[in-house]
């Protein structure tokens, strides 16, 4: 039930509902969407980047949040560390323990190689867990890998890495195979066909789903397995530089128990970064979908070893982060919403938007629905636009929304709002870093034996990512970073461990000029109130 | 001036914002979490938390992450607890009631005082999601049990000493793996790409200038 302050707009949405259900928006040109962005989107804003100062990447725009990061101090600069008696040393090291870092470890498992997981938090506690829409695969006959790789080159501002994309749209249908295989329970009608749906951007029904639990579903198997299989995890432990070799090649990282502070030695004959994404660096003050690690990690650690990263200027505020209640400001509410009916609906009850435009331009459209047309409906904490949940199930008949999006129900429902009969309202938050590390096709970075799968990565969709091909990506390049790491870890001659590079890294700071007290990475956001704690 | 309202974190007091949940409340209060925080959206499971709110002789089960603060509230978070999971080969796994049996026999000492459902945070059926476990009915232990966050509230009340998430956990592998039915367009696409039936396209689409690509992606047919 919402107050009186929502009351008339409210009334604008059910009188304009019957209507605006039928009604087909038109989606807009090329031209009004290059236009929208520059405009609306908050990658645009050019206030809110800096120029990277030091490192591979020198001279290139990031958030400035970012580059603050990327240019801080190390949290062992100046200790010495003792690197000839490490605490674990294995074959492949993975550092994360998301949907990548699982699939990661299960196919180096496979492979035969000895494997160390280290995640900061609980194994699982990932954005892998947090994605609700679902993943793509061009499995149906009406759909191919080509189809889906146009869609997702136009929707990435064909800016993708080619070689990258082709590699995600026909390791599609194996992976979701292979997720299958493991007991992952996808939609699926009784004669076994997947049930599938659009996503934003996309031109072929490609999204395959486990109710609105996709992620979590998956990355619960994930997880499963690898316990199954007695791969070893240490969680609470955070890696905090990498360890090279004395040829340069990635060979381990300086471990850190998030609840002791001890300090650990991991050496490793090839490393995975899995890291994840940046949600909650709160780029521009925005809120976000993101789990409480998502700090950029793994872009610090590899950009301080000498890896290069591509893309890192963009990031995507999905269109509809929760804008109310309070308690749920910025999170998110899947596109599956969209996917199953409901439009995007201004203060005065009009749809000012196709529900399946890409995300950056649905967000860019709400931002300025909210601003300068001053449509929007003021939240008491915010704006916000209305997202009309009740079409869902005059589209797809009563009981749609329970059966289809039992968490989103769920969520409203612990504040008293009922979606199958009452519209919710939405505002963009930040949800996925497009960019991140430069990886070769094997899943390689620039530095030898370092490789990366999953959000950390960059290129593989361009500036722009489309529904359901984040959990898609994480399950075919994690796949792939942990076979190429167990392959490559045979031949891999590990030599004189060292952390020359930090030292190097603190040298260049200096030279040019950067004076600063952080330190990096960031591990996890501080929530509590400023200013008062010791 | 915001409304407030005192809460007690494991039994000291704090008074803080009323609209806060019980995770931002901590936060607001001065803790730094590590333990107990997770996705922050209910989905992970990591912030289980028991509460009693004062004069009142019940206990309470929620996510921190979602649950408001209420005045008089009593709060002990319960970041972790000794869930037994059991290992076994999906790929080898028997798929009858014996199962369960073997890895899970606890299930059967279930003395049905559905101390679990009144405590799950998601507001399922615990007690007959097990009972279908213990019918080797495991499609409907799935089903019943599909939103479980594996936050182990559950598990804490069990007098039997079960450890229902991961008892739904692998029936929800079996049914997903054994029982769903096949899907063959999946397998046949596996094939077909396997053979390299789309090699070529690829390729030439790795080729194609961008240009030619943009025009194909402006002029898309898209299904209805």
């Amino acid at each position: 039930m919402y107050s009186e302050r929502f009351k008339a707009s409210l009334e604008a949405v059910e009188k304009n509902r019957e209507q605006n259900t039928g009604f087909e928006p038109q989606r807009m040109s090329a031209e009004q969407k290059e236009e929208i962005l520059k405009k609306y989107h908050p990658d645009h804003r050019e206030d809110k980047f800096a120029t990277l100062k030091v490192g591979k990447n020198k001279d290139d725009k990031v958030p400035t949040e970012l580059c603050d990061m990327l240019s801080a101090h190390s949290r062992i600069a100046g200790r010495s560390i003792d690197l000839d008696n490490p605490d674990y040393d294995v074959d492949v090291l993975i550092i994360g323990g998301g949907g990548a870092g699982a699939s990661a470890a299960i196919e180096a498992d496979n492979a035969g190689a000895s494997v160390l997981v280290v995640t900061k938090l609980r194994m699982g506690d990932a954005n892998t867990m947090m994605a609700e829409g679902g993943i793509q695969a061009a499995d149906k006959p009406n759909d191919s890998p080509a189809i889906h790789f146009i869609d997702a080159y136009g929707g990435g501002h064909f800016a993708a890495k080619r070689e990258l994309l082709s590699k995600l749209v026909c390791d599609a249908p194996d992976a979701v195979k292979w997720l299958s295989d493991l007991g992952v329970e996808f939609d699926k009608a009784p004669d076994g066909t997947m049930i599938t749906t659009h996503g934003g951007g996309t031109s072929r029904k490609r999204m395959h789903a486990a109710k609105d639990y996709s992620g979590a579903e998956i990355m619960r198997t994930l997880r499963d397995e690898v316990y199954n299989r007695g791969i070893t995890v240490v969680d609470f432990t955070s890696a905090i530089e990498l360890i090279l070799d004395e040829n340069g090649a990635a060979a381990g990282a300086v471990l850190l128990n998030m609840e002791t502070k001890e300090l650990l030695v991991a050496r490793a004959k090839t490393v995975i970064l899995a890291t994840g994404g940046a949600g909650r660096m709160h780029y521009q003050g925005f809120p976000t979908s993101n789990h409480y690690g998502a700090t950029a990690d793994g872009l610090v650690l590899g950009y301080r070893a000498g890896a290069k990263l591509l893309y890192a200027d963009t990031l995507q505020y999905h269109p509809t982060g929760a804008a109310f209640p309070e308690q749920i400001y910025g999170a998110l509410v899947t596109e599956k919403v969209r996917s199953l009916g409901a439009k995007l609906v201004n203060a005065k009850g009009e749809v000012f938007v196709h529900p399946l435009e890409t995300r950056d331009v649905c967000a860019a459209s709400i931002i300025r629905e909210c601003g300068e047309r001053n449509n929007g409906v003021d939240t008491g904490n915010g704006l916000g636009v209305w997202l009309d949940t009740p079409m869902i199930e005059k589209i797809g008949g009563a009981g749609t929304i329970e059966k289809r999006i039992p968490a989103m129900m769920r969520m409203f429902a612990k504040y008293g709002i009922d979606i199958r009969v009452e519209p919710i309202l939405v505002y963009p938050t930040l949800h996925y870093q497009n960019g991140g590390l430069d990886i070769t096709a094997d899943c390689m970075t620039g530095v030898e034996n370092l490789f990366a799968a999953g959000e950390v990565v960059g290129g593989i969709h361009g500036r722009n990512r489309l529904m359901g091909n984040s959990l898609l990506d994480i399950i075919v390049f994690g796949r792939s970073a942990g076979k190429n790491a167990a392959e490559k870890s045979r031949s891999v001659k590990t030599g004189k461990l060292t952390l020359d590079h930090v030292k190097k890294f603190e040298g260049e700071l200096d030279a040019a000029g950067i004076e600063t007290q952080l330190v990096s990475p960031k591990l996890l956001p501080d929530y509590n109130r400023k200013g008062k704690i010791l | 001036m915001e409304k407030t309202v005192n809460i007690f974190l494991f039994g000291k007091k704090y008074e803080v914002p009323e609209n806060l949940t019980i995770m931002t409340a901590m936060e607001y209060s001065g803790y730094q979490l590590v333990r107990g925080c997770g996705c922050r959206n209910g989905f992970c499971g990591a912030c289980a938390t028991i509460y009693r709110i004062k004069g009142d002789r019940e206990l309470h089960a929620c996510l921190a992450c979602q649950t408001k603060v209420e005045d008089g509230m009593y709060i002990a978070t319960l970041p972790f607890f000794p869930l037994v999971k059991q290992v076994y080969d999906i790929e080898k796994i028997p798929v009858n009631e014996q199962v369960m049996m073997q890895l899970y026999p606890e299930i059967y000492a279930c003395v049905g005082c559905s101390a679990c459902t009144k405590a799950c945070t998601q507001g399922l059926n615990v007690m007959q999601y097990i009972a279908y476990a213990q019918r080797g009915d495991f499609e409907a232990c799935a089903n019943e049990s599909f939103d479980c966050v594996m936050c182990g509230v559950c598990s804490s009340r069990c007098p039997a000493g079960i450890s229902h998430p991961q008892v739904a956990m692998l029936a929800r592998r079996i049914n997903g793996k054994y029982i769903a039915p096949d899907c063959e367009h999946l397998n046949d696409r596996v094939k077909e790409i396997k053979d390299g039936a789309f090699a070529d396209l690829l390729a030439d689409l790795m080729r194609k200038p961008v240009d030619e690509l943009k025009e194909l992606y402006n002029k898309r047919e898209i299904e209805k």
